[in-house]
């Protein structure tokens, strides 16, 4: 077509291969993923990602923000799941400074953290079946996320970035009726998931899903491949099991697992998650009570109580001095990682000893996830790339950071 | 003969406008249904309900600038549209909206031409519209566009022969090809044709919904992998067109089924046959509509192979039983 030279139209070994491609604007990209394939007909030969069109560069922003503002940034790399983010930063924060956070504020943690990876599970289950070309689950799936999206708004006060974990604990504490609002949605979701089911368990789905996007467990560890597309793959590979933080040993919960690889596996895997998050959620509620410590006794970390502020000069100073220049991080390097809902979220930083990051460098599990493209979709069609781009479950703010 | 012609050229206005009217409320109502069956409202701001809508959809159509691009092949991408949207509109010619009236001594049949193989005929127009949609693809020079354009072909050969053989079974039990003959002898035997044919009544509507390019056969205009497919580089009144084919499209699909297997005007006698007719085909929009809110779409090979592999036999071995029926030999 319009990019072959009428040269090479006319020679006889011209190959009748055509680049096109998809994205950066495109509709089943998920953001601003471009893709370049080259096609044989509708078969694709060679599919590569091309990355950066949503780079922000948060990873050398951090360096000049404090500890206690860079948690803002993290909101905003995988957008869809803020609050997974967040826990990944400030718990390797807190590690460096060994610092005892209230058990109180681990469960609330774990509580929104997986609300996080409900609501996000949701936005890909639409999204990935509207890719297929069913569009009414998506708004099914949006619903039901909204739900969530309450809570969260409902103790945060934002919907989207509300960076509500801190160094050393939680923001605020939880509104008042939280406890009956998220047992009603905990009470209501199992019906809705039985409905989301229905219009995704036919043979339709599966002929598109099925045998398509093969990743082998080698391939997947070759390629860093985390989440629940490693998870597809036969591997229970869960860092909540694997190296539990925030007291994930305490709850009873499956990592669903399934061996075949495919994008078919992939979304059963997210689905099952779908449960167990649930299943989580209903565990911890209970152990929270509806007043308590939220945030570390540690002064030197938490801000002084607001009353404490205006009667108080040395606590107006503390808090003048927190905001303004930060707390101070002992010297050193560290590395946590927590299982978003893509797969392993981590940040790796270093300390020179001064209130700001030397390196704050996040592992983002889009990124790592991306590279298995080229291997899921060779030989395959572009029905196909467009169903791998859904099952991989990308966010670009994620891929791009 | 002055009078006939005069009835004939009304006749066709009626239809065309008929047809129009039908097209803008027909994609009114999806609007609106899909919007009931995604939680949203669907369009209800312009007039009563939104009922002004389709006016405001087609002014809109209408000052849209009508862009090119400039590698296109200007005449062929001009004229496609109008390819797609003539074959629409000339299937219904032949279709009877209505019992034949009798008006000034003379019987006026509701169709605008009553060829003795009128079935033929609905079919070669009804698959003249996928050269709309080739030349367009073709003609805009776009890779996205292209594609829409390969599908479609693909599309139309698998299921355009189990289209052909699931009516055959009508029109070896009615013994005719004329459309109207086929609804009197529905009438005439009172018996619905689809209570027979239910199978090939199947396979007529799936391979419909895949003529039409509607969901999950919408491959050609595939939106979340080709962008729009054949009609990516359509802009204004050109786009409206194709528009507006696939519409009509789907009310001559849905008039065609209510024709050969579901009696046509035939009803019960509290309301007048035209009014028979049109609820029937309304219900058949319907469901074009609720599918396309539920399933999801079918990927090319596998629409090929269902085309072939399982649409084609099914439809194959009910007309030869069928038809060893209606010979006697069974």
């Amino acid at each position: 077509m319009a990019t072959e030279t009428p040269a090479e139209l006319r020679s006889a070994l011209s190959r009748d291969t055509m680049v096109i491609n998809l994205g950066p604007q495109h509709p089943a990209t998920h953001g601003v993923l471009r893709v370049r394939l080259e096609l044989d007909g509708e078969k694709v030969l060679r599919a590569e990602p091309v990355i950066g069109y949503l780079h922000t560069g948060f990873e050398k922003t951090a360096e000049t923000h404090t500890y206690q503002q860079a948690t803002t940034l993290t909101d905003r790399m995988d957008y869809l799941a803020p609050m997974s983010n967040n826990l990944a930063y400030v718990l390797a924060v807190e590690k460096l400074m060994g610092l005892e956070v209230p058990k109180r504020a681990q469960y609330i943690r774990v509580l929104f953290a997986e609300l996080t990876r409900l609501a996000s599970h949701l936005v890909w289950l639409g999204t990935a079946v509207m890719d297929l070309g069913a569009m009414s689950l998506f708004f099914y799936c949006f619903r039901e996320r909204e739900i969530i999206l309450d809570l969260v708004e409902a103790t945060t006060g934002v919907r989207m970035n509300p960076s509500y974990f801190r160094v050393g604990g939680l923001a605020y504490d939880l509104p008042d009726g939280f406890h009956s609002r998220c047992q009603a949605f905990i009470d209501d979701f199992p019906r809705w998931m039985t409905s989301f089911r229905g219009l995704i368990e036919n043979t339709l789905v599966e002929d598109r899903l099925r045998g398509v996007g093969m990743l082998n467990r080698e391939q997947a560890l070759a390629l860093s491949v985390t989440g629940p597309m490693l998870r597809a793959t036969g591997l229970a590979h869960d860092l909540r099991r694997a190296e539990p933080y925030c007291f994930y040993d305490e709850f009873d919960f499956q990592i669903p697992t399934r061996t075949e690889g495919d994008s078919y596996a992939r979304m059963w895997v997210r689905i099952e998650e779908m449960y167990e998050s649930l299943a989580i959620v209903r565990q911890v509620l209970p152990k929270i009570t509806p007043r308590g410590p939220f945030m570390t006794a540690d002064r030197k970390v938490a801000l002084p109580p607001r009353e404490e502020i205006y009667g108080n000069m040395e606590a107006l100073i503390h808090q003048f001095k927190l905001v303004s220049q930060g707390f101070p991080v002992p010297k050193g390097e560290v590395y946590q990682a927590v299982e978003g809902p893509r797969g392993e979220m981590g940040f790796y930083l270093v300390s020179d000893g001064g209130p700001r990051p030397y390196r704050w460098r996040a592992r983002t599990p889009s990124f790592y996830n991306l590279q298995s493209l080229p291997e899921l979709c060779r030989g395959e069609l572009v029905a196909d790339v467009i169903v791998n781009i859904g099952t991989v479950d990308i966010v670009l703010g994620d891929v791009d950071k | 003969m002055i009078l006939s012609i005069v009835i004939l050229i009304v006749k066709i206005v009626l239809l065309i406008g008929i047809l129009m009217g039908g097209f803008a409320y027909t994609m009114l109502l999806e609007r609106r249904m899909l919007g009931f069956f995604q939680l949203r409202l669907g369009p209800n701001r312009v007039g009563p309900a939104g009922l002004l809508q389709p006016m405001a959809d087609g002014i809109k159509m209408m000052y849209k600038e009508d862009l090119m691009p400039a590698a296109a092949d200007p005449w062929v991408f001009r004229l496609a549209p109008v390819v797609a949207l003539t074959a629409a509109l000339s299937v219904d010619a032949v279709i009877p909206f209505g019992a034949p009236i009798h008006l000034l001594g003379l019987t006026i049949s509701l169709d605008i031409a009553n060829p003795s193989v009128g079935l033929l005929y609905a079919f070669a127009f009804s698959s003249l519209g996928v050269y709309g949609i080739v030349l367009g693809g073709w003609a805009s020079q776009n890779k996205y566009s292209l594609l829409g354009a390969v599908r479609s072909s693909a599309q139309l050969i698998s299921y355009e022969l189990a289209m052909g053989l699931s009516v055959m079974g009508v029109l070896v039990m009615a013994g005719t090809a004329n459309l109207e003959k086929i609804v009197q002898w529905q009438g005439t035997h009172h018996l619905w044709l689809f209570i027979p044919q239910i199978v090939p009544f199947l396979i007529f509507f799936i391979t419909a919904m895949a003529e039409t390019n509607r969901t999950p056969f919408d491959l050609p205009e595939a939106e979340s992998e080709l962008v729009a497919g054949y009609h990516t580089e359509y802009s204004g009144i050109r786009f409206a067109m194709y528009y507006i084919a696939e519409y009509v499209n789907m009310i001559t699909a849905s008039g065609l089924a209510v024709t050969l297997f579901f009696g046509g005007w035939l009803g019960f006698p509290f309301l007048p046959p035209i009014i028979w007719f049109l609820l029937k085909v309304g219900a058949f929009l319907m469901v074009f509509i609720w599918v396309r809110a539920t399933l999801p779409r079918f990927r090319y090979d596998h629409l090929m192979n269902f085309g072939w592999k399982v649409l084609l036999p099914i439809a194959f071995v009910y007309f030869l039983g069928t038809a060893a029926f209606a010979t006697g030999v069974l």
